[in-house]
């Protein structure tokens, strides 16, 4: 299968989507963009609404209003199966009375694809995906992982320039969950689709997507590379649903002094965010925590204690686990200080002199490198 | 221990196994047997008579008559009432105003007694006044007299079953499409498939335990329920509306004459066991069981 003219991914535009059920409202406003061949991923906590958005793009569900343009064509009114696009369900939606090989070639099937094109396809997707020993199996037979290998197998036969997926990988345990991740990315390279991907697991989204959408509340939180997204939240929620454990965020007023005067410069109540991994123990640092209780890892720990009366997390080696009770200074770098408008929730991005202060000088130099596979 | 275990499983049992013997078990040995003797009448006793009463089964017209009534009975409601089931199933399936009394109404022959279906049903056919020809009135038809002609008898006691069949039928269709997961049909509509292909490649085969089960039950009952034809013909005109089961209550319970009846009942028994045998075997390779 290789990726010709014909197979390159087409771009997807969602373009100001509303979705309300009487009363309710599931989505309003959201724009997205999604280039082509690339691997966007819709993140949010469950009941956001990106399940609903995947199945507006897939025609299977109409939004109130708004549109949605696939490679450039106004799709909104358009039919499913008219859209040119394959999708994978959470339930992989494996027709349980044929077997595997039918269930892969039922698009082809529908579309009156002739039987000698439809068996060779078969034979590539099977290869591909190494169902070759299963094709005559029913889907009742076969483990999770080879049931999730044949709904993408109906969804890459079509070969379709969009693919939609509706979190695919969490009905698998976490070891082939992990397997399937790389293995997806590298299909979606090499196939070169579009691939939209909804998943409320945070990992997923970082580790194979060029783009991730979160989403909350039905709107659109902050759409960026996976980096940026944790280097530079765009709101609070963000910077706290990016990162495990989460970033945390602390009012104004528990930095006393500096907190006080970084609200009058800024002119509004803030939000001070600082990553657990961000923060070191330094005797010369200006932040003073009170430690309360310790989390051993392994290779790392997890302090937990108070800065001001709010609750905090510190990641520091796993030897250095402090007691509890104790006192504890901590330092951090000043471009890992983020201030969010605490009323808005927005990132603040001029930058407040007032908020430096925090970062001891010695600190400025070393930059906190994230590590994904930490995240 | 081991040997305590099994003592009260079976005492467990014992209640369930004596009524199905006393009242399944029993009674059907006894009707075999019975089928060779003759019948007792007063000083008279019963009688080894053989295979008599079967050479008089062979060269009785009248119960050619009723079993070739029931066979097309049988062929007319069984296709009719499973296939307006399916129909009626998937119609009340999907979401619409008064979803729940066209349901309702779908469902209450089943909930009414045959009897009094068929006392409904009487007004309908009733010549001259009844519905049916108050409607063909309308129409400049003149008065018709459906249940009193051998002609068209047959085919208006199967209205009757189909009526009452349809929708208790329903009930389990829907059960089944309402089990069957909607991304299945979402899926299949994305690959393409419209209304009809996701009908007949998807749900229908989905559909099969469910069809198996129901049609057991719709030719169970094209021998079991005689009750309206009691209300509605009696038989009648010349036994053109009478079916095995009405001929084996007029034989034994009418004329008393039981062992005759015992052997009609033997043939009944027979023909259903083969019936629903050969329905398994049949369906089994198109049935997928989940």
């Amino acid at each position: 299968m290789k990726s010709d003219a014909s197979r390159q991914g087409r771009e997807i535009r969602i373009e100001g989507i509303e979705k309300c059920w009487g009363e309710t409202t599931a989505l309003s406003g959201v724009d997205i963009t999604v280039p082509a061949g690339s691997f966007t991923a819709l993140l949010g906590p469950s009941g956001c609404g990106k399940s609903t958005l995947l199945r507006i793009v897939a025609g299977l569900e109409a939004p109130s209003s708004g549109r949605v343009r696939i490679g450039g064509e106004d799709m909104t009114q358009r039919p499913a199966d008219k859209r040119n696009l394959s999708m994978v369900f959470q339930s992989y939606a494996l027709f349980p009375h044929l077997s595997v090989a039918d269930n892969i070639t039922f698009g082809l099937r529908t579309r009156r694809v002739a039987k000698a094109a439809r068996q060779a396809r078969l034979e590539r997707v099977a290869a591909l995906l190494g169902l070759g020993p299963y094709l005559e199996r029913k889907p009742s037979e076969l483990s999770g992982g080879q049931q999730q290998r044949v709904a993408l197998g109906r969804a890459v036969i079509s070969e379709r320039p969009v693919c939609l997926m509706d979190e695919p990988l969490s009905n698998l345990d976490a070891k082939l969950r992990h397997a399937m991740r790389t293995e997806l990315r590298a299909l979606q390279r090499s196939l070169g689709f579009t691939m939209l991907y909804v998943t409320h697991d945070q990992v997923e989204a970082i580790t194979m997507a060029d783009q991730v959408v979160l989403i909350n509340e039905g709107r659109v939180e902050q759409a960026a590379p996976p980096h940026a997204l944790y280097e530079t939240p765009a709101t609070s929620f963000a910077a706290r649903f990016i990162g495990t454990p989460p970033m945390n965020i602390l009012p104004a007023t528990a930095l006393g002094e500096i907190g006080a005067r970084a609200e009058a410069e800024a002119g509004c109540a803030l939000h001070f965010g600082i990553r657990p991994e961000a923060l070191r123990p330094d005797p010369m640092g200006m932040l003073k925590m009170h430690v309360t209780g310790g989390e051993y890892h392994g290779a790392d720990a997890l302090v937990m204690g108070r800065i001001g009366g709010t609750e905090a997390l510190v990641r520091v080696p796993g030897k250095t686990l402090p007691s509890g009770g104790a006192p504890m200074s901590l330092a951090v770098a000043p471009q890992d200080i983020h201030l969010f408008n605490a009323a808005t929730g927005q990132r603040l991005d001029r930058p407040i002199s007032a908020a430096q202060a925090l970062a001891s000088n010695d600190m400025a130099q070393a930059t906190t490198v994230p590590d994904l596979n930490q995240i | 221990m081991k040997r305590r275990e099994w003592v009260w499983g079976w005492a467990l049992i014992l209640p369930a196994l004596t009524f199905i013997f006393l009242f399944t078990h029993f009674p059907a040995v006894m009707t075999v047997i019975n089928s060779f003797w003759s019948t007792p009448r007063g000083r008279r006793p019963a009688r080894f008579v053989g295979l008599e009463n079967y050479e008089r089964l062979i060269n009785d017209p009248t119960f050619w008559k009723v079993l070739t009534n029931n066979l097309w009975y049988a062929l007319g409601t069984i296709p009719l009432s499973i296939g307006l089931a399916l129909l009626m199933a998937v119609f009340v399936n999907r979401p619409f105003r008064g979803r729940a009394l066209a349901r309702m109404s779908f469902f209450t022959p089943t909930v009414l007694p045959l009897i009094a279906v068929a006392n409904i049903w009487l007004f309908f056919y009733t010549p001259g006044f009844g519905l049916i020809d108050q409607i063909l009135g309308v129409f400049g038809v003149g008065a018709t007299n459906l249940l009193g002609q051998g002609g068209t008898a047959l085919p208006a006691i199967m209205a009757v079953a189909i009526w009452k069949e349809a929708g208790f039928f329903m009930i389990f269709y829907l059960a089944a499409l309402q089990a069957i997961p909607p991304q299945l049909s979402e899926a299949a509509r994305i690959e393409g498939a419209g209304r009809w292909t996701i009908f007949r490649r998807i749900t229908f085969p989905l559909l099969m335990p469910t069809t198996l089960f129901v049609s057991i039950n719709a030719v169970i009952n094209a021998f079991r329920l005689v009750d309206h034809i009691f209300i509605l013909t009696g038989g009648g005109p010349d036994n053109a509306s009478s079916l095995l089961l009405f001929y084996i209550y007029e034989t034994s319970f009418r004329y008393w004459d039981t062992s005759f009846g015992a052997t009609l009942t033997v043939v009944l028994l027979g023909l259903l066991c083969l019936l629903a045998i050969g329905q398994f075997f049949l369906f089994d390779r198109k049935v997928h069981y989940k």
